[in-house]
């Protein structure tokens, strides 16, 4: 009888744990302070790309960063500061990407992420950016 | 149901559920995974809900 009791518990236990395990798988973790800081650097820097993105000197690349596309498109005195944007972002996308994976204990899901992402930039770029495509060409969205 | 019925029988619940738990971890959640970026990436492009259909016209940050 009292073995009955301890396997009711130990169900209503599972249960509950299954659902949570659940809950969890619905929704990755993203609320970080890492994450957080990322995100407000990657927007202020945002404010700066984005006219590159427009001319088409800076696209998207296919793996989840973005590239010096065509230099003719950025006058000379602009060069050297495209090429910093360039690098900080992608820095601090390789950061983000890294970060999302540890926050859910999944390190090795690093690179799914930036699978993922990558699409995802791609497909919210606004008209006219250019972007690499599965084979590596550039295509004007 | 006697008593060693109930122990064999809460340990198969038991390693059924962990088995299934180690099953649901191993794969990558991508719809999850989406999701998440599409959060990011609204915040750092700025792009506000709705927006998605009409953008293209002008730059998400002003000038």
């Amino acid at each position: 009888m009292r073995a009955a009791v301890w396997l009711r518990a130990v169900l209503v236990a599972l249960t509950l744990g299954v659902a949570g395990v659940a809950l969890a798988q619905a929704n990755l973790e993203i609320n970080t302070p890492a994450v957080a800081s990322l995100k407000s650097g990657m927007q202020q820097r945002h404010a700066q790309l984005a006219a590159f993105y427009a001319s088409g000197a800076v696209g998207l690349t296919r793996d989840g960063n973005i590239a010096l596309r065509d230099a003719n498109a950025v006058p000379l005195a602009q060069r050297q500061q495209v090429n910093s944007l360039i690098v900080a972002e992608n820095q601090d996308r390789a950061a983000l990407y890294r970060e999302i994976a540890r926050a859910n204990s999944k390190p090795e899901w690093e690179n799914e992420i930036r699978a993922t992402f990558a699409q995802r930039w791609i497909e919210k770029a606004q008209t006219g950016w250019y972007y690499q495509n599965p084979s590596g060409n550039w295509v004007r969205k | 149901m006697n008593g060693r019925t109930t122990t064999f029988l809460a340990a198969l619940t038991c390693a059924l559920v962990l088995g299934g738990c180690v099953t649901i971890n191993i794969y990558f959640p991508a719809a999850a995974a989406e999701k998440a970026a599409d959060k990011i990436i609204d915040e750092v492009w700025q792009i506000k809900k709705g927006e998605d259909a009409a953008k293209g016209d002008k730059p998400a940050a002003a000038q």
